[in-house]
């Protein structure tokens, strides 16, 4: 997948978006939002009035009716495109999915062993057929490789260029239907059925055509119906108040069915009734251009609730692997020749630690391969039943390893190993690096410290995350001690060492057990138990599909950091919507200033006293509130997809902003817009 | 206003403040069951109830039973109090020889007294007899103010247990409010009544001379008068403490037996605020964090204090009208000043306002001046108060858990504006509370609005409007507002007592207590099932300023917002009106 065009107003998705919010008229598509379909009905009414107006004097100016009428459906049409082009963006990105869904020809075999592959179409598959997949060709479905390696094109999913190896056994085995072997050939087993893929799933998310509402969304969608109830009551209320009120005032008329809607649109809390579903779906597009997978909207919101981050420590919290950042010599060696033959030792080890001795020895005394190519070395790989690797040139056999396997080697050669040394093996371990003891023949020559390297600004992605009021928990295969070491450097809160997947599974549970909500990062198929348990779970696409089913999130990119921006797009998510209603039910107070005086002008003339902004006319004023309330909807549409710019400041500090900006001026916006558009209108000679 | 009024209020408000924190603490060890100094005295009578009535203590219920026990023994209460009043004519403790009384009325009455509303559509002497004053009205004044703490209770409950469908046993804590809360306090302030000159005898009405004979309407001269007296002060004693507001006397507590000197007002006064402002502190103590309790209450005052001067600076403004006229109304050591039509000389404007302010606030619904007389703003403070769906201080226990549903709602805005599913008090507030919530606030406003709406649209409603223009309407939107919150207070000016009035005010009762209380219940059984989350630096403390000043913002905005466009065209039109009418 292509990174979804970050243009909020792409001239094809706007198009497409005018032209839905039109099909979107539709009394069944309005039915789903309570506050939008109380609007479509007050507008069906108002049409009707302004018929009736034409055909027959009611006392309403025809002009002022229509006036109402065209602004209302405008209030109905600008919800709709606010959907539409939040669902347009998504689209956009299902499509280019989709591109890579075209019908696929599998090639079906019954065994392992068998070569004879009968062509059926990959719709056909069932769970547990096996498939074999060649060079060039697309893979069928999701499933477990079970023999082959091979290096497949994942970017119909990722949009990452470059192949990755796919093999049996391990975590590499998951492959995803609609990727391309690019090389060699795969015998893949189904995982899943046809329709159900995870491309399948994704399309459809992204699509929200599978959406369902979050439990806040349900929440908040109870509360603003009930707020359009007690409007609806209101506004219907007033009008035998209002003939009462001629009554026994004795002048005016009583108040029109027409400024009665218009009073009710202005009221009810269409703002947010108009954004909400849009902010939702831009809540799952925001996430799928992090390249992340939601399998749950619920999921996205309870990434906004996380108190504890579990974080695998390496690759999440350290570079990958372990370096080698010191030589320290043998009493009576220099540390060049100790450098030079740990060099030599790591050769041929293709190791990431390996290769990073190479690197040190090189950046240290400037050394170089190249003074091998006339010696003839015999490297001697790394052997379980030895624990060392090097090399054997000259007559020399120097070798490299653990200071107890080394030990051992010299010993068998009449040689043993020094104190400074242990010592210095000692000090090592202690600070939590990993000690290497290099040896040529019988003599130990010095200690290699190889080290974890936490990633750069990872500490302040933590502090960040405490400032949010999370906790995060690294998890390690290491012993505790090299555990708390890189713990205390990277600046996390606490730690799991020795982790086995039954202990990071109780961990969780007792995490939650304590009532927290509990978000994991996770790829291997030892992963997956702890990652059903999780709140939120986020797979590595790289990883297993154990995992990914295990998970409710896949991460696309596979960068275990990515945890800290789904939170964050789970804290915009919902502060978007509440900040929305905020402003939504603030921009009343408003309302009533402009319209009440206006309704009651010739029953109460006295009431004009209320008429704070001073508009122009009664119509006017009502008029100016209902366009006000149309417009603000699409003015606000942006920011309803863009969601509000969360920062990790305390709770109390965010509310305080958050009411400041949506509260205080949701009350004050109202009256300057209103004001404006009665200027406007009254300058153009309409009111 | 003057030296002195500004006195006694900071007294008011000083002795308040300070029974706030021991009485609620001394509640909060009744309803968790502590021992209490008490527990000599009343325990022995507490446990012989339990074994007469058959209750386990012990048994809990889950919150469907809890309602189903309210429900009944509401029914149950609903139809002794009708009875009662059907067949006083029969029954014994009735000097006056008082007639049974009429059926619309006595269905009225007994939703009224049920559902500590205390409307009183009847005037009493006149209309009820001493049996049914004591064993119909006066029991009810006790037990629905402590169904309504019972409640409360309740749902307190359901934010401290989790995972547990037990929220509490309904005769347990019916039985517990009335015999260690209710009595005692009612006792004690009984006694200080009588000390300050309230009535309370079983004697009949007395016949006194006058001292200045005067002559009646056709001429003839009147030398005697007739002095209802009876069971008062016991009445008056519990009528204010749980906010119950039905007077003994029809006008009241205005009526020299009922209210006869400062300090009886004072206390009657205290006695109003008492019950529901140091439920804020159980509330806290019993959550296990004071500072929770102490948050409400500070909400509640901050809406309080500043509406109660609105009402005292309008009423010592006086009349528009009757400054163009040249009246004096200013206050001197002569006279009280401001608006003193419909108000007691002997308690001038402060002790008036104050008492309007109070009684509405708290859902007591008593007066000692009245309301209809005041000024349009001075009157459209009760008026909203109610409104706002008596949940500035409220009714005992009503009054709370009405303020807590305002704080659900609070907590779910802030939540979603913090960006985090939003939490009250350790317990996560989901779709069911908000719709429960809603629920418990839209009822009542929906029953003042339609109720209002159905009067003066028909001819029934309207033809007993004995005022013109918007006042006239404004008593009707009081006489709903009060009814639909369960206040009991009326605004006067408007005829009533006819069938119409009594069985759609009847409705609005029912509907205003029990479809909140129903809600408020299935919250706290929602709540007592679900985890305690602990709180983190993520979660949005809810005991801070920042927080009480939203909770003001929910009140304030949604009750205006309600209420606004009625209020418009009563009360707020009256006052430009005779504003302008300078």
């Amino acid at each position: 997948m292509t990174k979804a065009s970050t243009k909020l107003f792409d001239s094809k998705i706007l198009g497409d978006a005018i032209r839905a919010s039109f099909s979107k008229l539709d009394p069944r598509v309005q039915l789903r939002n309570p506050v939008m379909f109380a609007v479509y009905l007050g507008s069906i009414l108002t049409t009707v009035l302004w018929l009736n107006s034409l055909s027959e004097a009611t006392g309403e100016s025809s002009m002022f009716v229509f006036g109402v009428t065209i602004w209302l459906w405008f209030t109905v049409l600008f919800a709709n495109f606010a959907e539409a082009i939040a669902e347009g963006h998504g689209k956009a990105q299902a499509a280019s999915l989709k591109k890579s869904r075209t019908t696929v020809i599998a090639r079906k075999i019954a065994n392992k062993a068998d070569r004879i592959a009968n062509e059926v179409p990959a719709n056909d598959l069932k769970i547990g057929d096996i498939a074999i997949v060649k060079a060039g060709e697309t893979i069928p479905a999701d499933g477990e490789v079970i023999e082959g390696v091979a290096s497949v094109d994942e970017s119909a999913i990722t949009g990452e260029s470059a192949p990755v190896v796919r093999e049996s056994g391990g975590d590499r085995s998951s492959v995803t239907g609609g990727t391309r072997v690019i090389s060699d050939w795969l015998i893949i087993q189904v995982k899943t059925l046809p329709g159900q893929s995870f491309l399948d799933r994704m399309i459809a998310m992204v699509e929200g055509a599978q959406r369902q509402k979050t439990p806040n969304e349900i929440a908040l969608a109870i509360l603003l119906a009930a707020l359009t109830l007690i409007f609806l009551l209101v506004v219907a209320t007033l009008l035998p108040y209002s003939i009462f009120g001629v009554e026994v005032s004795g002048q005016g008329k009583a108040i029109s069915l027409t400024v009665l809607v218009a009073l009710f649109v202005c009221l009810a809390p269409t703002t947010i009734g108009a954004l909400l579903s849009a902010i939702g779906i831009a809540g799952m597009n925001r996430l799928s251009q992090a390249n992340v997978i939601a399998l749950s909207g619920r999921a996205v919101e309870a990434a906004g609730d996380v108190d504890v981050l579990l974080l695998d420590k390496t690759g999440t919290i350290t570079l990958g692997n372990r370096q080698a950042t010191h030589f320290i010599p043998a009493a009576g060696t220099t540390e060049k020749e100790l450098a030079e033959a740990a060099h030599l030792a790591s050769m041929a080890d293709e190791t990431a630690e390996g290769r990073s001795i190479a690197v040190l020895a090189k950046k240290q005394f400037g050394l170089r391969g190249r003074e091998l190519e006339h010696i003839q070395p015999h490297f001697v790989p790394f052997s379980a039943r030895t624990r060392m690797s090097g090399v054997t040139l000259d007559g020399h056999e120097i070798r490299k390893g653990a200071a107890e396997a080394v030990e051992t080697h010299v010993r068998s050669l009449g040689g043993f190993l020094p104190e400074d040394v242990r010592s210095a093996v000692q000090v090592v371990a202690k600070s939590g690096g990993t000690p290497l003891v290099v040896s040529r023949d019988d003599k130990v020559l010095g200690v290699i410290e190889l080290k974890d390297i936490v990633k750069g600004g990872i500490k302040e992605r933590f502090a960040e995350l405490r400032q949010m009021g999370i906790k995060t928990v690294m998890i390690t295969g290491d012993n505790p001690l090299t555990a708390a070491t890189i713990a205390a450097e990277a600046g996390v809160d606490d730690f799991l060492a020795e982790a086995t997947p039954e202990a990071k599974l109780s961990l969780i549970r007792e995490y939650q057990k304590g009532g927290r909500l509990v978000a994991m990062t996770g790829d291997g198929t030892n992963d997956a138990p702890a990652l059903a348990q999780a709140d939120v779970a986020v797979a590595m696409n790289s990883g297993t599909q154990a995992a990914k089913e295990a998970g409710n999130m896949v991460d696309l990119d596979s960068n275990p950091t990515k945890l800290i921006e789904i939170v964050n797009i789970g804290k915009q998510l919902l502060m978007t919507r509440g900040s929305l209603t905020t402003f939504s039910i603030a921009n009343d107070v408003a309302k009533y200033f402009a319209i009440l005086p206006a309704a009651f002008a010739a029953t109460y003339p006295a009431l004009k006293a209320l008429d704070l902004m001073r508009l122009s006319s009664p119509s006017s004023a009502i008029l100016s509130a209902v366009i006000f309330n149309a417009l603000i909807i699409i003015a606000l549409v942006p920011l309803a997809l863009k969601g509000v710019a969360y920062r990790p400041v305390g709770a109390a500090q965010l509310l305080r902003n958050n009411l400041l900006v949506y509260g205080v001026g949701g009350l004050i916006v109202p009256f300057i817009g209103i004001k404006a558009i009665d200027l406007l209108l009254s300058a153009v000679g309409l009111a | 206003m003057t030296t002195n009024g500004l006195l006694q209020l900071v007294i008011f408000f000083g002795v308040l403040l300070a029974c706030v924190k021991p009485v609620g603490f001394y509640m909060a060890r009744v309803y968790s069951g502590s021992t209490t100094f008490l527990d000599r005295i009343i325990g022995p009578v507490e446990r012989l109830l339990y074994r007469l009535c058959g209750i386990d203590k012990t048994a809990e219920m889950t919150w469907r039973q809890y309602s189903t026990a309210v429900l009944a023994f509401s029914l149950m209460s609903f139809l002794t109090v009708y009875a009662l009043q059907r067949t006083q004519g029969w029954l014994p403790f009735n000097p006056e020889s008082l007639p049974a009384v009429s059926p619309d009325s006595s269905f009225n009455t007994a939703v009224s007294f049920t559902t500590n509303t205390n409307w009183q559509g009847y005037g009493s002497e006149i209309t009820m007899s001493y049996l049914t004053q004591m064993l119909a009205l006066t029991v009810q004044n006790f037990v629905s103010a402590a169904a309504g703490m019972a409640v409360l209770v309740t749902l307190i409950r359901g934010f401290t247990r989790h995972t547990t469908d037990a929220i509490g046993n309904f005769w347990v804590d019916l039985l517990r409010g009335t015999l260690y809360i209710l009595l005692p306090l009612s006792l004690v302030l009984a006694l200080a009544l009588v000390s300050q000159g309230v009535v309370q005898t079983f004697g009949s009405y007395q016949e006194v001379t006058l001292l200045e004979p005067t002559v009646d309407a056709v001429g003839a001269e009147i030398t005697t008068q007739t002095i209802a007296v009876g069971p008062a002060a016991s009445q008056i004693a519990i009528k204010q403490l749980g906010t119950n507001g039905g007077g003994f006397f029809n006008v009241n507590s205005s009526h020299p037996l009922e209210n006869p000197t400062p300090l009886s007002n004072l206390l009657q006064l205290l006695a109003i605020l008492l019950i529901p402002a140091a439920l804020c502190f159980t509330f806290g103590e019993m959550v296990g964090d004071r500072r929770q309790g102490w948050a409400v209450l500070a909400a509640m005052l901050a809406i309080f204090v500043p509406l109660l001067t609105i009402t005292l600076m309008s009423e010592q403004a006086g009349n528009p009208t009757l400054a163009q006229l040249g009246a004096d109304q200013l206050a001197t050591d002569l006279q009280p000043g401001g608006n003193m039509e419909g108000k007691e000389t002997r308690f001038g404007i402060v002790n008036s306002s104050l008492w309007a302010v109070a009684t509405t606030a708290a859902s007591n619904g008593s007066v000692n001046s009245m309301h209809d007389s005041y000024t349009p703003l001075g009157g459209l403070v009760p008026m909203w108060l109610m409104q706002l769906g008596e949940v500035i201080f409220g009714g005992v226990g009503s009054g709370l858990y009405g303020m807590l549903m305002f704080a659900i709602v609070a907590v779910f805005l802030s939540g979603l504006m913090v960006g985090r599913t939003p939490e009250y008090l350790g317990k996560k507030i989901g779709a069911f509370e908000m719709k429960m919530a809603s629920l418990a606030i839209l009822f009542p406003c929906a029953m003042v609005l339609v109720g209002t709406a159905v009067a003066v649209a028909s001819t029934s409603g309207s033809e007993t409007i004995f005022n013109p223009g918007p006042h006239g309407f404004s008593e009707v939107l009081y006489a709903f507002s009060s009814a639909g919150n369960n206040n009991g207070s009326a605004f006067a000016g408007l005829g009533a007592n006819t069938p119409f009035y009594n069985c759609l005010l009847g409705l609005a009762m029912l509907v205003g207590r029990f479809w909140v209380m129903l809600p408020v219940l299935a919250i706290a059984g929602s709540l007592a099932a679900k985890k305690t989350v602990p709180s983190g630096p993520g979660t949005l403390p809810t005991h801070t300023p920042l927080f009480v000043v939203l909770l003001v913002a929910v009140v304030i905005v949604v009750g205006a917002l309600s209420f606004f466009p009625a209020l418009a065209l009563g009360p707020i039109v009256e006052h430009l009106l005779t504003s302008t009418a300078r």
